[in-house]
């Protein structure tokens, strides 16, 4: 397939995972990203592939925990209850080094909340959300195509550095239609899955685990955790910016709260305010150095998510307090609107500057 | 001259160490009892087993197959998410009565439910051992435990809850045995119930083998090996009947 199909957000990353190899899917209803399940439900088996609907989110995680002890490419969807009961299972993923795919159709908390679109759960995301010091890579897409670009990408770099990566959409993407183009990648060049468990033919026992008792072992696998994280850090920061180059004022979102923010900074431009925009892909790895570096030029920033304010934590810390850092957002399945944000834009113009 | 003659030996999947089992713990024979099987039906080269939460936890530095360590109550999760993408492999869960029976309920009836090709094998000793000795949903009415000090009380606490009666109604369980290893006969019964489990997922029987094992716990049954096997003689198997439940031969 390489010609342009419109597809909503749930069934083209569904199609993108399969076209990425993924072995086996495992899931649980919720929505708003029952389409990825049902859409699974069909497409797997016919390639001749794994489906389950699970009895829990719990088990959900764990099958994939254990496609992936064997070495399979293995994913599972949900929405945020669905993901905070996955946590324990991504916390295990992460001690015993297991590669996972995971996507987060994010709606709005807490608790039941409700089916609305939301990026409230932007810390779990990023702070591991499991117990244990441990990261997961997030990505965040801001439309369909890049949703459906991020499910290679988020294979080849689970199997790259045996970590869950996390895909963080939310209730619009899943269900907005766009034209895509869904094409089959070339994979990275990935290491030997040499630890897998196949059976111990022709070698010694391979044992996947994460219960080290012995003091001092758990802590050195703790630093040679966080040497990898460091790796990815280096390695793997996605960013894309837009007319920051002269702006006074740099508005920071991802996702699809960065696509309303796009909108907002193109009128800000025409009203002739030197305004442009960062957006992260990868939520974690940050990209803490681009958005510093706006800061040593003495620019403004303005933060915009659909919570209370989580990702404005990051930014403030990328800026160590070198310029004034403002935030905009709506929680529980507001949606931000670009005159909304363009009112703020507005306002930051005219007081205190140097 | 004599002849030597080895009539007994260490069976090839158990390795040749000592266990961190308590003296009188039914898990070093349970893990042998799985490791001549292996052995025997000459699968150990496409064997995964799954080690639970609790004392046998570290089940794979005695048993000399692939393994894999997981999250409490889960490994028939885990399980299905091997079996099902590598259908032929031999995946075995390891299971106490803490991790079966309480924590991993859900996991376990569905596991049954869906008719999983997996092996289970179930051990029960009526406590949670590793964290000491507390109460288990198997624990008998009147037993001291560390969460019981006055005794199991049923209008507290609940009845024993008999795992094996609970799977053996569903049809995608085709095997379920609870037996005991409480003496010699007793054990050599459990190793046919075993092996018998395994060669149903071999031979690609559709549904899930299970065998209880009513198991001795002389630390937190707070009496000696020789009384702990008494008692699952005399109390246990009043409670947890042994014999054979399901024994069904269904093929996909």
């Amino acid at each position: 397939m390489s010609e342009r199909v419109l597809m909503c957000g749930n069934e083209a990353l569904a199609e993108a995972a399969i076209i990425a190899g993924c072995d086996a899917y495992f899931g649980y209803p919720i929505t708003p990203q029952n389409e990825i399940t049902a859409y699974m439900s069909r497409r797997m088996p016919e390639e001749g592939r794994v489906f389950v609907q699970s009895e829990s989110e719990l088990a959900a995680i764990n099958m994939v925990y254990g496609a992936a002890a064997t070495g399979k490419r293995a994913m599972t969807s949900s929405s945020s209850p669905g993901i905070s009961l996955m946590q324990e299972g991504i916390s295990y993923l992460a001690g015993a080094e297991l590669p996972a795919v995971v996507v987060n159709v994010m709606r709005g908390g807490p608790g039941l909340g409700n089916i609305a679109p939301s990026q409230g759960d932007y810390f779990q995301a990023t702070r591991g959300g499991g117990h244990g010091d441990y990261r997961t890579i997030v990505l965040g897409p801001w439309g369909v195509q890049e949703l459906v670009d991020c499910m290679p990408l988020a294979f080849d770099l689970a199997d790259q550095y045996r970590m869950t990566v996390l895909i963080l959409a939310d209730g619009i993407l899943g269900q907005m239609m766009e034209p895509i183009v869904l094409q089959k990648k070339p994979r990275r060049k990935l290491p030997a899955k040499d630890w897998a468990l196949t059976g111990a033919k022709n070698r010694e026992q391979n044992i996947v685990r994460s219960l080290w008792l012995q003091e001092g072992v758990l802590e050195q696998l703790n630093y040679k955790l966080q040497a990898k994280y460091q790796q990815v850090q280096k390695n793997e920061i996605i960013c894309e910016q837009y007319a920051v180059e002269d702006a006074e004022i740099v508005v920071v979102a991802y996702g699809i709260a960065a696509r309303i923010v796009r909108g907002a900074v193109a009128k800000a431009r025409q009203e002739g305010i030197r305004a442009g925009w960062i957006r992260p892909v990868t939520l974690w790895p940050f990209p803490a150095e681009q958005i510093s570096k706006g800061a040593d030029e003495f620019r403004m920033f303005l933060v915009v998510e659909m919570s209370c304010g989580q990702m404005v934590e990051d930014v403030k810390l990328a800026v160590t307090g070198k310029a004034p850092v403002l935030f905009y957002g709506r929680p529980g399945g507001g949606v931000p609107t670009v005159d909304e944000i363009l009112d703020k834009i507005r306002q930051m113009t005219v007081p205190v500057r140097r | 001259m004599i002849q030597v003659k080895a009539v007994f030996k260490r069976t090839q999947s158990l390795k040749n160490c000592p266990t961190h089992y308590c003296p009188g713990c039914g898990h070093g024979i349970a893990h042998r009892l799985i490791a001549e099987t292996i052995d025997e039906l000459g699968i150990r080269d496409r064997t995964i087993g799954i080690a639970p939460v609790g004392c046998a936890v570290l089940a794979y530095n005695y048993l000399d197959v692939d393994m894999v360590e997981v999250a409490h109550g889960r490994a028939p999760a885990v399980a299905t998410g091997m079996k099902r993408t590598n259908p032929d492999k031999i995946i075995f869960s390891y299971q106490g009565d803490g991790d079966l029976a309480a924590i991993g309920t859900a996991e376990i009836i569905h596991a049954a439910h869906r008719g999983e090709q997996i092996t289970v094998i179930f051990i029960n000793n009526a406590v949670f051992g590793m964290t000491g000795g507390q109460m288990a949903p198997t624990t008998v009415l009147g037993q001291v435990t560390a969460t019981t000090q006055q005794g199991r009380d049923a209008h507290n606490q609940g009845y024993p809850l008999q795992i094996c009666e609970l799977l053996a109604v569903l049809p995608g369980a085709i095997y379920v045995e609870r037996c005991a290893l409480s003496n010699v006969a007793r054990i050599r019964q459990a190793k046919k119930a075993v092996k018998h489990a395994f060669e149903l997922q071999a031979a690609g029987a559709a549904g899930l083998a299970l065998v209880e094992l009513l198991s001795p716990c002389p630390t937190y049954w707070h009496t000696t090996p020789a009384k702990a096997m008494e008692w699952i003689e005399t109390e246990m198997t009043k409670v947890f009947p042994l014999g054979c439940l399901k024994n069904v031969t269904r093929t996909p």
